[in-house]
């Protein structure tokens, strides 16, 4: 018979002010083959674990169940408490009372309590039927693929063959550097991008653990964590590149107006980056006004591309700091040059002369057509007065947006991205270069249009977690993977069909056709066994029979109720 | 023998990159002067976009961070000295006395029952008091007490030992001594942080003069459930729950004056705490006085329009020009003015007021870099070597992450973290 621990937590007053715990306590107590019922503030913090770990050890507990908040953050502090208790940390079930009891039912606390009895007496049920599970390790790839050869990329790549780690780093252009390559001086320092890029071209050139693929596009991503394997296709070549992790910086682009402000109908008007181009060449208006936030912060694309504030800024400053007989207007919704340095670009524009107008949604400003140039009208709410600003240029801060690719290079990694195209990270607070897919990584402006710097912060981020796998040698297999057994199943093919890793495939053996599943490339998922018509295949620690036995478990303690 | 690396200071940046290391399999001395891991992300009561309760996804990492077999806490500890150069660098240590053999200690709290004297709380903000004997905070890393000897009757006048009478654990040991210890490191992390500028420095907002003026970080602890209130949102003149709320930005920052740059995080931490009133007080009217609304990360937009829709969340271009204390002391007077030209004076009247102070590098900031030998820019935050370096600092093996090099928000110190890993990977495989 299990001998069950049943921990609930307090968890400050998040779950305690609406749950009634220790009535849940008492509830659990009557539960079948519960030997010990606890309570904690908080059971996440040191003096909770020590406690549960002291109750495990002295009522010899072979389950624990903890009724506190969410697996997502939790689970692995708890798995390993059961484990330093000499617990197999399989033999742990967690029931979410926080989430799905106190913060959602916050008004109806007699409900959330009754909901939070319901719970834990079906974790218990689970709980009784689990069994220990043995992870097993697999080796990894000492080699890390980058792919996109922009400023993010150049980052991740240089750092991990600095590292003396083998690196391949896959451009589909025939040059390096990304849209760094249009723009010529990058705030807040005023550096040449030539000189960066240049300078982590030669670092990699330079490096025996690096190599660059030009012109070369990704076609395929197989396998997992550690045992990855890239084919490349470029140049009529293919080429198969094996992998213990891949870090995506595949960047975005600047988005293209669709005719707003008499984009493609007049030449004076341009986009940041064709302004760009110009400066470079020597091209420097006299007098320029800059319309922000064009096709941003609307309707339809909502947010906010952080970096072209900033990039007005520094080219508004390099027109006016190199012809003093410039005029230089900005017109914006809010000058977002957050931080320190360029807070000061924002200050020198001002004391430079440049006219800062701030226009809002109801009345966007209007480019019009004159004899000698243009002229954009705009409403000015500061002053709450129409302006006309004559000028020679019109120069349009639209946003990055993501590539158009991004979606299928999404696919083909198994890895989400949020409704405008980038790529989701697996926490936004706390893991902002994972994905939720082990042994991928993201960085750059592939995720959200970041400053050099933050790109390259990002890029370093994402090889240092690239680098720890391949560092450790071996990796984790998940041990909560899918089994058939071989007496039940028709082998008709459907979990093969349904597998999303394909993990599974049908083999014979003793002259029985069957479905096996490969556990290094299983994650878990269960979708082969909702697949299976025959209950033959099942998921470990998700069993028919214990999930059979949560619901028994339910309905009991319903009936009770009446 | 795996090489060491000092990281200093314990907030979430050094934290992560305090793991990253250990994971890399350096030896990592993660160096904290307050008495447990954290930072200012332990005070927070959520976070902006996602509303995730700070403590919750803290919790777990500062207990992976002490629990790891590659780190080593060095809590209530500060570095007073470093010698040598890179890759041979030696780290004098500074474990200051906490009176209490952690060894021992099992972080019960019959102590600080019993302890009979009483000092304002920093981590509460000074909303309430603590003991002379305390744990800052319930989920505090390492679970140890310390007492604090500035106060500690028996360590003043060698009268009271009250603690020592009632610790079952022996764990209190008045006579103990700071301790020196030295690691030879090599590389050092510094990822010191920011404090929160004395409001009460610009007197025209009030703070110290109108009971109902509060600044961001205690309205935070105001809100968190493990707050001085239990999480009822209440205001200190009375104790009543206001209704009418209203914020103040950048107070002290973008200010010729007082400290020029932009703090990065008001604009969406002021927006976060909104919502959040909104869902403790469900009638409450907020107003946001502001000068631009600086909302540039992932979801940031999103999440200012629902608080504007979704929550009522008023939006008011404008720098309050004085705040006076209301009828009998009790609430405030705000007046600002209106927008456009024929803009005119305004004064209105809230329950509550919340100031967003400039946020500053870290107290004591500048005498490290200089023990260190670091730059500093013209605010006071670390530089980093050169645009091919963004978390080097300009001394060889030294790294640098987090709010202690610029205003950030804590994804972008996260970020920054890691990176720091990476780059003391580089240099201590050989490379530049
Ligand atoms: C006009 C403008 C001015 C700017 N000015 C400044 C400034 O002054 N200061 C500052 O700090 N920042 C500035 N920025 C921001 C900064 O330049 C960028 O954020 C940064 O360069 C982005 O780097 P990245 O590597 O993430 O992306 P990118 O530069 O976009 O690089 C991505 C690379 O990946 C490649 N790629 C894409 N898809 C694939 C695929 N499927 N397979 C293989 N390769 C692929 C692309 O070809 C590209 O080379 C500016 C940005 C713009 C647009
Ligand atoms: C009111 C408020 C609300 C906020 N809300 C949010 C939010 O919702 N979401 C978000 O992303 N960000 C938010 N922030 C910003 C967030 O707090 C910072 O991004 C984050 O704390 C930065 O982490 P850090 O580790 O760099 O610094 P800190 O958190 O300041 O940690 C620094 C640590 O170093 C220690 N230290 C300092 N000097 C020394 C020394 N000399 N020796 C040893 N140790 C030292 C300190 O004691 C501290 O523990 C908010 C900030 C404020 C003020």
């Amino acid at each position: 018979m299990a001998r069950v621990g049943v921990f609930v937590c307090h968890c400050g007053l998040n779950i305690a002010s609406t749950v009634d715990i220790e009535k849940v306590v008492a509830y659990a107590r009557g539960l079948p083959d519960v030997v010990v019922a606890e309570h904690n503030l908080y059971s996440c913090s040191e003096e909770g674990l020590s406690s549960i770990r002291k109750s495990i050890e002295k009522n010899k507990l072979d389950r624990v169940v903890v009724a506190a908040c969410t697996p997502r953050t939790h689970e692995p502090l708890f798995r390993k408490t059961c484990e330093l208790a000499g617990v197999n940390k399989y033999l742990f079930e967690f029931v979410n009372i926080r989430e799905h009891c106190a913060w959602i039912h916050i008004k109806e606390p007699l409900s959330a309590t009754d909901k939070a009895e319901k719970l834990i007496a079906m974790g218990v049920a689970k709980a009784r039927l689990l069994e220990p599970q043995k992870e097993t390790e697999s080796s990894v790839i000492p080699t890390a693929v980058v792919i996109g050869g922009g400023l993010t990329g150049l980052t991740a790549a240089a750092s991990l063959a600095a590292q003396g780690i083998d690196t391949h780093l896959i451009e589909r252009e025939e040059k390096l550097g990304g849209v760094l390559g249009d723009v010529e001086v990058i705030s807040p320092e005023f550096s040449k991008s030539g000189d960066l890029i240049g300078q982590l071209v030669k670092e990699l050139k330079g490096s025996r653990h690096a190599k660059v693929h030009l012109g070369a596009k990704v076609v395929a991503v197989s396998g997992f964590i550690g045992n990855f394997e890239v084919t490349v296709e470029g140049k009529g070549k293919q080429e198969k590149i094996p992998a213990g992790a891949i870090i995506l910086a595949t960047g975005a682009q600047e988005f293209m107006p669709k005719g707003e402000y008499g984009f493609k109908e007049m030449p004076e008007v341009v986009t940041q980056l064709e302004l760009e181009r110009r400066l470079a060449s020597g091209n420097v208006p006299r007098r320029a006004v800059f319309i922000q936030c064009v096709g941003s912060r609307q309707p339809g694309r909502e947010y906010c591309s952080r970096i072209c504030c900033n990039a007005s800024l520094k080219n508004a400053l390099r027109i006016v700091r190199t012809r003093p007989d410039s005029r230089v207007s900005i017109i914006h919704r809010d000058i977002m040059s957050y931080g320190t340095a360029s807070e000061r670009l924002y200050r020198e524009a001002s004391d430079r002369g440049v006219v800062f107008l701030r226009y809002g949604l109801e009345r966007i400003p209007k480019v019009v057509r004159k004899k000698d140039g243009v002229v954009v009208e705009v409403y000015d709410e500061t002053i709450d007065e129409m302006v006309d600003l004559d000028t020679d240029l019109v120069v349009l801060a639209t946003p990055m947006v993501s590539r158009e690719d991004a979606r299928d290079l999404g696919k083909l990694l198994k890895v989400p991205l949020d409704k405008y195209g980038f790529f989701l990270e697996a926490h936004v607070k706390l893991r902002p270069v994972e994905f939720a897919t082990d042994g991928v990584f993201i960085a750059g402006s592939a995720r959200w249009p970041s400053s050099v710097t933050e790109c390259m912060g990002q890029g370093l981020a994402a090889a240092a977690k690239a680098s720890i796998p391949i560092r450790r040698g071996k990796v984790v297999v998940e041990a909560i993977t899918a089994s058939a057994d071989p007496d039940r199943c028709a082998a008709c093919g459907n979990c093969v069909i349904a597998c999303p890793y394909e993990a599974i495939e049908i083999v014979e053996e003793h002259g029985k056709r069957y479905a096996k599943v490969n556990e290094t490339k299983c994650k878990g998922c269960g979708t082969c066994v909702a697949a299976c018509p025959n209950d033959a295949m099942q998921q470990r620690g998700f069993t028919s029979q214990q999930l059979s036995s949560m619901i028994d478990a339910l309905i009991k303690s319903t009936e009770e109720e009446t | 023998m795996p090489k060491k690396v000092v990281v200093i200071g314990g907030g979430i940046a050094g934290i992560q990159a305090s793991l990253d290391l250990a994971d890399m399999g350096f030896e990592v001395h993660l160096v904290e002067r307050t008495p447990s891991i954290g930072g200012r992300m332990a005070q927070l009561d959520k976070t902006f976009p996602t509303n995730d309760c700070s403590m919750c996804i803290l919790s777990p990492k500062m207990i992976m961070c002490a629990g790891h077999e590659n780190v080593k806490l060095h809590t209530y500890s500060e570095v007073e000295e470093v010698r040598g150069q890179f890759p041979n660098l030696k780290v004098r240590i500074r474990e200051k006395a906490r009176y209490v053999n952690i060894a021992k200690c099992t972080g019960c709290g019959d102590c600080i029952a019993k302890c009979p004297v009483k000092v304002p709380d920093e981590f509460e903000q000074k909303l309430s008091n603590r003991k002379a004997i305390y744990l800052p905070f319930p989920q505090a890393v390492p679970r140890k007490v310390t007492i604090d000897g500035e106060v500690c009757r028996m360590i003043k006048t060698g009268k009271c030992g009250v603690c020592k009478k009632v610790c079952q654990a022996g764990a209190i040991e008045y006579d103990q001594k700071d301790e020196v210890v030295e690691i030879d490191a090599s590389a050092i992390v510094v990822a010191t942080g920011f404090d929160i500028m004395d409001a009460s420095l610009l007197p025209q907002y009030g703070f110290g003069s109108c009971k109902d003026v509060v600044v961001s970080l205690q309205f935070e602890r105001l809100l968190s459930a493990s707050g001085p209130t239990g999480g009822h949102l209440t205001r200190p003149s009375d104790g009543r729950t206001p209704k009418k709320l209203a914020f103040v930005q950048c107070v002290g920052s973008r200010d010729e004056r007082m400290h020029k740059y932009c703090s990065s995080v008001c604009c969406m931490y002021a927006t976060k705490e909104s919502i959040l009133a909104r869902e403790h007080v469900a009638d409450i009217d907020t107003t946001i006085f502001y000068m631009d609304m600086r909302a540039v990360g992932k979801g940031f937009q999103e999440f200012v329009q629902r608080a504007e829709k979704l929550y009522g969340v008023r939006y008011v271009r404008s720098r309050p020009a004085s705040v006076q204390p209301g009828k009998d002391g009790k609430g405030v007077l705000v007046t600002y003015e209106t927008k456009g030209l024929a803009g005119e004076q305004v004064t209105e009247q809230f329950d509550l007021l919340v100031l967003c102070p400039a946020l500053l590098p870290s107290r004591g900031s500048k005498a490290l870099a200089d023990r260190l030998g670091l730059k500093l820019d013209e605010d006071g935050f670390l530089v980093a070597k050169d645009i091919r370096h963004p978390v080097d600092s300009t001394r060889k093996g030294v790294l640098v992450c987090g709010f202690a090099c610029a205003p950030m928000d804590i994804p972008d110190s996260v970020a920054q973290a890691s990176g720091v890993a990476a780059r003391v990977a580089e240099i201590l495989q050989g490379g530049g």
